[in-house]
């Protein structure tokens, strides 16, 4: 029988021991936050953040990943303080809705001591995030301007197809009328179709009845860019021209890949971004070189020759 | 005594003179708002009369306009069905992966098709089915039904999608594909059905006991009960009419771009109830018209389309167009109503 001095001894060093470990091993709690997969593009944003969060998890066992989704930006906000007070996050991981709402509550999450992240869309305020990592909007529309400028030798008739009206729009359809500039590429005519493969479709129809040459098409966004493909096809006039999307979706990247003569070329704007954003983030805690600033991803022109890099064929995107 | 009598008189009178002119803008007060509106697409742009534009409009609202006819009899009964827009989304993500894990047994043909068509009416059947089941017998506002089954139709079928894309297999879209692109006589098929649905939907609302059993209904609950009338299976029948009416629409949907995503058909229910309202349906109930949901749905069409055809008015105010516009219709319309009384 044991006395009771060996038991207080061997519960005394197990807790030491414990406490020990507990002090060595501090772990982190990392809140991300993005919007509901309610289109291709952010459907591919959820899925490589569950796959960077798998991975990631695993790889270091003391950072724990919290991943919320949120249908509009009001939801997103009280997302951001649920993350803080019942999560108690040391880090954040945001890739807002909308740029305006949500820049006051992720300054309060940054004054409540945690290290930030933007993703994708900037705030409207600038120092406020440690990191921001994001894609490059106006860099996108000056490359599919300057693809589509040289493919027409500098002349012809081309109809755009824009997103939802936001501040990625306007820098994308800014960068893409620079490129352009100072050339005989015409505008015909400028329409949202809101980044969805149905109004792609219908404002297409519409152009298509209203134009009777068209020689390019940018539909700036890949979902576009399919609604498009199909009214095209209905109407008989895929030797007229061809189309320009964006952001890399698999569908269409396959088609670059094969040498379709409708969709010679794609543009990244790639989801997976949040994944980078998510490993930067994490580099910040278990690194010791400084993770800080600006992360711009390069808007590459994906063509026949290296699509095949940017082929992803398991993720919905 | 005698002045109410006599105010009684010119008041009857009143509607005695108008009634000729009053009843006409009642019926017809859609179908002029709809020449009204197809000779403003016309001045503003020439190739709106053109055939494809015509054909592809009227294509285009088949969707839209085969859902009104269903929600037409829902709110005909005094109910509401705000889950249509989900449900055909849900409906189309399910005849897509059953359709492409079909492709393995039966091929790339005609059977794995039927049998898509065949589980997209079943499930329209049941998802109505359910939404009346619940309304009726659970003795809950059809507006809070119908708002907790389209979120749940809506999310069901973003996690079927993993929040991407479903696509139809390539080799089942070709046999597909003509359901909604082929004509028939210089009509496409969409136009066709559309055209089927509107006249069995008009006989079955105007001659028909269920549909006298509608009107009772939204007139009046409490008295067409005692009337023997069983409300709530009829009630529940005119959901299920409207569920097989969007299986309808997701059929001729899905050749179109064979995909379904978490943005299919969203915000479809407020079209469907806009295109039924601007057709001179009550939305409280007890009167229903086909023909003028029709020309709804065509009208919000158009409205768009036109839109597309000029860039004479700025991209951003396009919702403020097609909301002035609706407005306007259904206005004219009801300043008839009020002149003649209900």
């Amino acid at each position: 029988m044991p006395s009771i001095k060996t038991v207080v001894a061997t519960l005394a060093t197990t807790t030491a021991i414990g406490l020990s470990s507990a002090v060595v091993a501090q772990e982190y709690t990392i809140g991300v936050s993005i919007p509901a997969a309610t289109h291709g593009w952010t459907g591919g944003v959820n899925y490589h953040a569950e796959e960077a969060k798998e991975r990631l998890e695993a790889l270091y066992p003391d950072i724990e990943i919290t991943i919320s989704t949120a249908g509009t930006p009001g939801e997103q906000a009280n997302d951001l303080e649920d993350l803080v007070s019942l999560r108690n996050i040391d880090a954040l991981v945001v890739l807002p809705f909308e740029s305006g709402p949500l820049t006051d509550p992720v300054r309060r999450v940054k004054e409540s001591g945690v290290f930030v992240t933007v993703v994708d869309r900037g705030l409207t305020e600038e120092g406020i995030e440690d990191l921001y990592v994001a894609g490059n909007n106006h860099e996108l529309g000056r490359v599919s301007g300057e693809y589509i400028r040289e493919r027409l030798d500098g002349e012809g008739d081309i109809v755009v197809l824009r997103g939802i009206p936001t501040v990625i729009d306007d820098e994308r359809v800014e960068g893409f009328q620079e490129a352009i500039e100072g050339s005989d590429v015409n505008i015909l005519d400028m329409q949202h179709a809101n980044w969805n493969r149905d109004d792609g479709f219908e404002v297409m129809q519409d152009y298509l009845s209203r134009f009777d040459n068209i020689d390019a098409v940018w539909a700036q966004d890949d979902d576009i860019a399919l609604g498009v493909i199909e009214a095209v096809r209905q109407a008989d006039r895929e030797d007229e021209l061809f189309i320009v999307g964006g952001a890399g979706m698999k569908d269409i990247i396959k088609r670059v890949m094969e040498g379709d003569e409708l969709v010679p070329v794609d543009v990244l704007y790639p989801p997976a971004m949040i994944a980078t954003a998510m490993d930067l983030t994490v580099q910040h805690f278990v690194s010791n070189g400084p993770v800080l600033g600006k992360y711009i991803l390069g808007s590459p022109l994906i063509t026949e020759e290296n699509a095949e890099q940017y082929y992803f064929p398991d993720s919905p995107f | 005594m005698s002045s109410v009598m006599a105010n009684n008189k010119t008041a009857d009178k009143q509607i005695a003179k108008q009634k000729g002119f009053a009843i006409d803008l009642k019926t017809w007060g859609p179908f002029v708002a709809l020449v009204v509106l197809a000779l403003l697409g016309v001045l503003i742009n020439p190739a709106f009369l053109g055939l494809d534009n015509l054909s592809n409009m009227l294509t285009r609202s088949a969707f839209i306009g085969i859902i009104a006819i269903g929600a037409t009899f829902v709110i005909t009964a005094g109910g509401l069905d705000l889950s249509v827009g989900s449900m055909a989304a849900f409906i189309a993500g399910v005849m897509i992966i059953l359709m492409n894990s079909l492709v393995e047994q039966f091929g790339a043909g005609l059977t794995t098709v039927l049998f898509g068509v065949g589980a997209s009416l079943l499930l329209g059947l049941c998802a109505g089915f359910i939404n009346g089941v619940v309304t009726t017998k659970g003795k809950i506002e059809a507006f809070i039904v119908t708002l907790g089954t389209m979120g749940i139709y809506r999310s069901l079928v973003t996690y079927l999608a993993d929040g991407g894309t479903l696509t139809l297999d390539w080799a089942v879209r070709d046999i597909y594909r003509p359901v909604y692109y082929a004509s028939f006589l210089g009509i496409t098929i969409p136009v066709w059905v559309f055209l089927a649905v509107a006249i069995i939907g008009y006989i079955l609302l105007n001659y028909t006991r269920f549909g006298r059993y509608c009107f009772a209904i939204g007139s009046n609950e409490k008295v067409a009960e005692y009337s023997a009338i069983h409300v709530d299976r009829i009630k529940t029948m005119t959901y299920m009419l409207q569920g097989v009416c969007v299986a309808l629409a997701t059929i001729i949907y899905v050749p179109r771009l064979g995909s379904a995503s978490g943005a299919t058909g969203v915000l479809w229910e407020l079209e469907a109830i806009a295109a039924v309202i601007i057709g001179g349906t009550m939305l409280k109930g007890g009167h229903g018209r086909i023909w003028g949901t029709v020309v709804g749905a065509i009208m919000l069409t158009m409205i768009g389309n036109i839109l597309n055809l000029t860039d004479a008015i700025s991209n951003y105010l396009n919702g403020t167009v097609q909301g002035a516009i609706i407005i306007v219709a259904v206005y004219l319309q009801r300043a008839s109503w009020r002149k003649t009384g209900p």
